[in-house]
């Protein structure tokens, strides 16, 4: 089985989950001896990547016209506006550098190599046309049997590969405007990830929760999506030690993007209750992000700053250590597709409360839920997990076996099945 | 003072050491060879040029005769050169440049007796003059530095306490008895400190003679004005090709060519003259931006917060013992870190900004944090031994 991939983010050049998870399911396809071409932006030289074919569409040399520009735009209508969009950009900040000009032909054929960022810069929609032009060319050239497109800033691509080629698509899809934007979503993005989901022959979603959002927000039939769960591919290389901590109390940690989907207000909100009650307690917030200097003076605001610690961006092996050092993992996301880290902190043995708006919950047996805005009960839970050293331990046993049953290979399987359904059998 | 910026909370609990030195000892060099070194040899010369004529004084916090000390030795000798001339005051302060007076009388006292021990010690007089960090000041300051025995003390002419009245006649502080204050007159003070190299200044370029001409048209309606400025002003804040240095070398000839103005330093003043009328400042005031009170260090959640937290851990400073913690904390206090937090220009940017080492106010807030909580645990695994 060949499958040609395309995707935004591969690490190390991460932003949010979506590059750990395609390195997770790559990895886990390759244990299934399935060939995969994974189409980035932009490549370096130090992307994992030994598994699969890795190609960056700035080194591939495709003559790309103006004819050929021109015809895209109008095959994929909502790609006329060149504005400068990120994924992760919320309302306010897109309302202070909006700017409304026409995506120009000339411009995108103006764009060299150089000017693949592949990143989500003010030049993303610039990019994904050329990035979608050039995957068609390669569909061209490549032999492959199905087409496998993640997120909304490859769906255009995977459009236009099947196209090209007539082979089936499949989208996946990792997050939603509706994850990302609440109830205000950029109308074009919305727009570019409804084309996908049309024009795609089956769907992924990350979990039942981000499936319902699918088929209520986009009017696309359950029948085609298909529900694979994320999985762990983390592996704990400081050990079993636990890392030592500089202060005797109990540190609970976020570890997220600072932004309105990852609701890092309630984790400060509760932080302050928590510490009202119980000043023994410290609490770590880790992660980079709009809302993060609001956070900052909120926490000042609430007088806890002796007692709450920001650790900014954090990567590579100071990731470890503070799940490491961490007594209880909070995940109070808003809406969450799907959730990686509490399955990461249970590695670390550290127990987690989750919201129960995200992806994650469905398969967490051994988790504390609670609804994202209930900040009190978040507070409560807080308190009596620090508390409760064997419903503590209960429950990262009941993680641990629910980390057993996740293995990307496993995930790779169920993707796998989605792959043979529509190719008609492995070749 | 510089905080090591890459001081994180994972160095908490092993790296006690929060100072940037590298960073420290850069900027004194540089700022000693644009500035203190060049600007003190010109006084220098003035002052034997002038026979006496001219004088002029000085404030210098313990923490900045530490650097210079470390790193910069001449400095010291060329401002012992300038105390031995006898033309010139050094004023008393808080060792540390810290906001001490608004959070800790005790803290406040130790730190000016310190200053002033050391000021006695280098320079071989006791200061009689004093002027509290970047010149904030209220009543209840007046008291208190009226009860420690000083005789006169600066502070801001702010517009708010003035009214239509001028900084150009001696003050009585309210509910003081002997104390005199001088307020600092900030238009002509500013003119050379802020805006001699301005070109978008409508009274640019500023030359002796046009502004000797603004300091005589005071004569007849005020009997003092009181030049307070940043010496680095002098070679830092305006560097050497504005002009700045030639500026102060003509200054005194054209000041002195009216026989009714005198250049003299605090005490020699208010030695001279009597108050014309009384002070009353029930709010704090200073010399910083535009509304001249104490916002540019307190006010938001963050510079509230750290001083507050850092304040609270005086006792146990104390309770201590050990003279490294007690320094070590105190150089916590220093009115920069909290200045380095505000949040009041941040999204236009402007001096703040440009004295500001750090990226945001939030970062600076953090870098203080990790180190102010590092400090407290460290505290208390020294207070249980």
């Amino acid at each position: 089985m060949r499958v040609f991939m395309f995707g935004w983010e591969f690490p190390p050049f991460i932003s949010g989950g979506l590059g750990t998870a395609c390195l997770g399911l790559t990895k886990g396809l390759a244990q299934h001896n399935v060939d995969v071409t994974f189409v980035l932006p932009r490549m370096e030289s130090n992307e994992e990547g030994r598994h699969l074919t890795l190609l960056g569409a700035n080194q591939i040399h495709a003559k790309v016209g103006i004819q050929d520009i021109r015809e895209l735009r109008e095959r994929v209508k909502m790609l006329e506006v060149l504005s400068p969009l990120r994924p992760y950009i919320t309302d306010t900040e897109y309302q202070s550098i909006v700017q409304k000009e026409l995506l120009s032909s000339e411009a995108v054929l103006s764009m060299d190599e150089q000017d693949f960022s592949g990143g989500y810069g003010s030049n993303l929609m610039a990019e994904i046309v050329r990035y979608s032009l050039i995957c068609a060319h390669l569909a061209h050239k490549e032999d492959f049997d199905v087409i496998h497109a993640h997120d909304w800033m490859t769906a255009p691509a995977g459009m236009e590969a099947k196209r090209v080629s007539g082979k089936p698509l499949v989208m996946h899809a990792h997050a939603l405007e509706f994850d990302r934007s609440g109830e205000h979503v950029n109308q074009q993005i919305y727009d570019i990830e409804r084309a996908g989901f049309e024009a795609a022959d089956r769907i992924i979603a990350v979990s039942h929760f981000t499936k319902d959002t699918i088929v209520k927000r986009y009017a696309i039939d359950p029948a085609k999506i298909t529900v694979v769960h994320n999985a762990v591919s983390k592996e704990r290389r400081l050990g079993q030690l636990r890392v030592e901590k500089p202060f005797r109390e109990k540190l609970v940690l976020f570890l997220g993007r600072i932004t309105f989907q990852k609701g890092p207000d309630y984790f400060v909100e509760a932080a302050a209750k928590v510490i009202k009650k119980q000043p023994n307690v410290r609490f770590a917030m880790a992660g980079s992000g709009d809302m993060f200097n609001r956070m900052v003076e909120r926490m000042a605001e609430l007088r806890i700053a002796d007692k709450f610690h920001f650790l900014g961006f954090v990567r590579g092996t100071d990731v470890e250590r503070i799940y490491a050092m961490s007594d209880l993992y909070v995940m109070p996301s808003v809406s969450e597709p799907f959730g990686i880290t509490p399955l990461e902190a249970m590695v670390y043995n550290v127990p987690a409360i989750v919201s129960k708006q995200s992806g994650v919950a469905e398969m967490l047996d051994g988790a504390v839920k609670i609804d994202f805005w209930d900040v009190d009960r978040l507070a409560d839970e807080i308190l009596d997990l620090l508390d409760n050293k064997e419903r503590a331990d209960q429950i990262v046993q009941q993680g641990l076996e629910t980390l057993k049953r996740t293995k990307w290979e496993i995930a790779a399987e169920h993707v796998l099945n989605v792959y043979r359904e529509l190719a008609g059998g492995w070749r | 003072m510089r905080l090591d910026q890459r001081y994180t909370f994972f160095d908490m609990g092993r790296k006690h050491h929060y100072r940037d030195d590298r960073a420290n000892a850069e900027i004194l060099r540089k700022v000693a060879h644009k500035c203190y070194l060049p600007a003190n040899r010109l006084m220098l010369d003035l002052i034997r040029e002038f026979q006496g004529d001219f004088r002029i004084s000085y404030s210098i916090t313990g923490v900045a005769l530490e650097q210079f000390q470390e790193f910069c030795p001449e400095v010291l000798d060329t401002f012992r050169a300038l105390a031995d001339t006898g033309c010139v005051e050094f004023i008393a302060e808080t060792y540390y440049h810290s906001l001490s007076f608004l959070f800790s009388r005790e803290e406040f006292k130790r730190q000016v007796r310190k200053h002033h021990d050391v000021m006695t010690e280098l320079f071989g007089r006791a200061p009689t003059a004093f002027r509290n960090t970047e010149l904030i000041y209220n009543n209840e300051l007046a008291k208190e530095v009226e009860r420690m025995g000083y005789k006169t003390i600066l502070t801001e002419g702010a517009d708010q306490v003035l009214g239509w009245r001028t900084p150009n006649f001696v003050y009585q502080p309210a509910g003081c008895e002997k104390i005199k204050a001088l307020l600092k007159n900030y238009r002509l003070s500013d003119d050379v400190a802020f805006r001699f190299s301005d070109r978008n200044w409508a009274e640019w370029p500023l030359t002796t003679e046009k502004y000797a001409r603004w300091v005589h048209d005071v004569a007849g309606s005020g009997e003092v004005i009181n030049l307070f400025m940043d010496y680095e002003t002098i070679g830092e804040h305006q560097w050497a090709d504005t002009g700045i240095f030639d500026f102060f070398r003509s200054l005194p000839r054209a000041i002195l060519a009216h026989r009714d103005f005198q250049f003299r330093t605090p005490t020699e003043t208010t030695a001279n003259l009597d108050p014309v009328a009384q002070l009353d400042v029930p709010h704090f005031t200073s010399w910083a931006d535009l509304e001249r009170d104490v916002t540019a260090w307190l006010g938001n959640p963050m510079q509230d917060q750290a001083a507050e937290l850092a304040y609270a851990l005086e006792d146990a400073v104390q309770g201590c013992g050990d003279d490294e913690m007690e320094a070590t904390w105190r150089e916590m206090l220093t009115s920069d870190h909290f200045y380095y937090m505000c949040t009041k220009w941040f999204s236009d940017g402007d001096v703040h900004k440009y004295f500001n080492p750090y990226e945001t106010p939030h970062q600076a807030f953090i870098v203080y944090m990790n180190a102010l909580n590092d400090f407290a645990l460290e505290l208390k695994t020294k207070t249980h031994q």
